[in-house]
């Protein structure tokens, strides 16, 4: 809970991660891309205030004791949402797997939310091994990477008829929100990797499903609002949105901002820190007291205001995951126009 | 005696397809050597997973450009610090095409399909640009669906989005009207504001992507971050 000027935010960090990228995770022969990976991961990480900086050394992998600190004691988070991210041509134990998020989701559940994570070329196998960890740890949702290297591929769309298979026992499971994340390389290698048309088609196709599309499909953003705005069950998740432009690019940001409300809209964006590439303490701070730069570029903005704040720092998230909110946090009326499908499973 | 400076101008009509600015702002080109009527040329990108299609096009067209120059009879471009860096180094300096360059991992012979797509954008965010520039001087949109390109004082944004049409293949006479869709159809006087607001959001798109990207790599190569160092 963060609490400004009398009034009180509820914060769910929508996308939080538990990784191991140190060297004794790094897989012989694949080390170039392991150590490639986190090396990115922190030129994303040096966008934040300096002040939050790690050295390399913590940044590849930190503890539990660390994590339950900037989360729940400095960065006024009140739940948190795992997305695990596997990895598994490059790490050996994988970059943030279920199993690792489990470790303290299991020790401290009224922390954490576990998502899950499937990968549709594994197939029937891949099948089976979604249910018995959704039958273990009762998901509410689940991560997916469309640009993991998996053998020799590299890269599915969620059009393909496997990834319907795997969306449809989503639907059958009660696993409500599809966290989609994009990356950059795909096959074929010659398109453009970033494409988010195959998000627009499987929400189309799977209505009772959220779909929320993770740095909200950086660096297409157009693309992405196009799609957002005539498909009532996706969502803009906004990391990397915050934590790389608000501090580093003020400007840039709030045009960005604007564009997402102006089409996506207040009630369907989701923030989160993406931890540890940034702390959430300066991005709750800063968001809260966070308006337009002066100028007339952004005079036609929509505006938003202390209860819009509310609902994309925590109220929005705990809708879609059935997180209950202390009388004292709520909004007066708690209407809103998305068409949220509620979780199955409690 | 051909010069490094010659060299320079000729990578500056390279463009990041994605970005729409040329390589030398953005400070890509690391390095340079001119010896002889042979060129080489070091690139490096933000970060180590840039999207290897959008790396290739900017190595091909660097070599390209360089060769373009008068004297210049050798050009090897390589990029550096990139997980494709082998493929895309020798794929480019040995004339093996994109498809030549990732065996199993295209789907169609060539680049020139992607290209497209973002000559399209580009295009899209120039002509809202210059037509943003002519609102705020107090031109109506009806104004604008009305005017054609002789209409138009002469500027830089006028220039770049000539270029753009240009690129397109479209027509860029004086009578040729001034906002049209990507493939040169009139956009009538009653979409003109739909069309500029769609139009608004893929440039805010191609600029916010392009700060991402300088900050990236300013912090990569440890370069002092320009909004700095212009405040």
């Amino acid at each position: 809970m963060y609490e400004k000027d009398g009034e009180k935010y509820f914060v769910v960090d929508g996308h939080v991660h538990y990784w191991d990228a140190s060297p004794g995770n790094w897989i012989e022969g694949q080390e170039q891309y392991a150590k490639g990976w986190i090396e990115c991961f922190y030129g994303y990480h040096q966008l934040g205030p300096e002040e939050y900086y790690w050295p390399m050394e913590k940044y590849q992998k930190y503890s539990e004791e660390t994590m339950m600190k900037d989360l729940f004691e400095d960065g006024y988070v009140d739940k948190a949402i795992f997305l695990p991210t596997y990895l598994k041509s490059w790490y050996k134990e994988g970059f943030n797997t279920i199993e690792q998020d489990a470790i303290l989701a299991e020790k401290y559940p009224d922390k954490f939310i576990l998502n899950g994570r499937f990968d549709p070329r594994d197939g029937e196998e891949g099948l089976r091994e979604f249910e018995r960890d959704h039958e273990r740890y009762g998901f509410k949702g689940v991560k997916l990477y469309t640009a993991e290297w998996h053998n020799g591929s590299k890269g599915w769309s969620l059009k393909s008829p496997e990834a319907k298979r795997y969306l449809e026992k989503c639907e059958e499971l009660g696993v409500t929100n599809i966290h989609v994340h994009k990356g950059p390389t795909i096959w074929p290698l010659n398109k453009d990797a970033f494409d988010v048309r195959d998000v627009d088609d499987a929400a189309t196709s799977f209505p009772k499903l959220n779909f929320i599309v993770e740095h909200v499909g950086l660096p297409r953003i157009e693309d992405f609002c196009f799609m957002a705005t005539q498909e009532p069950n996706v969502y803009a998740g906004l990391s990397v949105v915050l934590g790389a432009l608000m501090h580093s690019r003020p400007r840039f940001f709030a045009k960005v901002m604007g564009e997402l409300l102006f089409w996506v809209g207040e009630d369907k964006m989701i923030w989160a820190s993406d931890y540890a590439i940034w702390h959430p303490r300066w991005q709750v701070e800063m968001f809260v007291d966070w308006d337009y730069p002066e100028g007339y570029e952004y005079d036609d903005f929509p505006r938003l205001s202390t209860e819009g704040k509310k609902k994309i720092i925590g109220l929005n998230a705990a809708r879609l995951y059935d997180i209950e909110v202390p009388a004292e946090l709520r909004l007066p009326e708690a209407d809103t126009d998305a068409q949220t499908v509620e979780p199955t499973v409690s | 005696m051909t010069s490094r400076a010659q060299v320079l101008d000729a990578l500056s009509g390279v463009r990041d397809p994605e970005l729409d600015e040329p390589i030398t702002d953005l400070e890509f080109v690391s390095g340079l050597e001119v010896e002889d009527g042979a060129v080489s040329v070091w690139l490096r990108l933000p970060t180590y997973f840039c999207a290897p299609n959008f790396a290739y096009l900017m190595v091909a067209d660097a070599k390209e450009a360089v060769l373009s120059v008068p004297g210049i009879e050798r050009a090897n471009v390589v990029l550096e610090d990139h997980y494709a860096s082998g493929e895309i180094n020798v794929g480019v300096n040995d004339e093996h095409g994109f498809d030549g360059a990732f065996p199993e991992e295209t789907e169609s012979p060539d680049l020139e399909e992607l290209r497209m797509v973002f000559r399209r954008k580009s295009f899209v965010s120039r002509q809202e640009q210059l037509c943003r520039k002519l609102l705020a001087e107090d031109n109506t949109p009806s104004d604008l669906a009305r005017m054609t390109l002789a209409d138009i004082p002469a500027s830089d944004l006028l220039g770049k989005y000539l270029e753009r049409r240009i690129e397109l293949g479209l027509d860029v006479s004086g009578g040729a009207p001034l906002v049209v869709d990507p493939e040169g159809k009139r956009i009538p006087e009653d979409a003109v504001v739909q069309h500029l607001r769609f139009a608004r959001t893929v440039r805010v798109s191609i600029e916010g992507n392009a700060e991402l990207c300088r900050g990236l790599l300013a912090t990569r190569y440890e370069i002092p971050n320009r909004e700095e160092r212009t405040a």
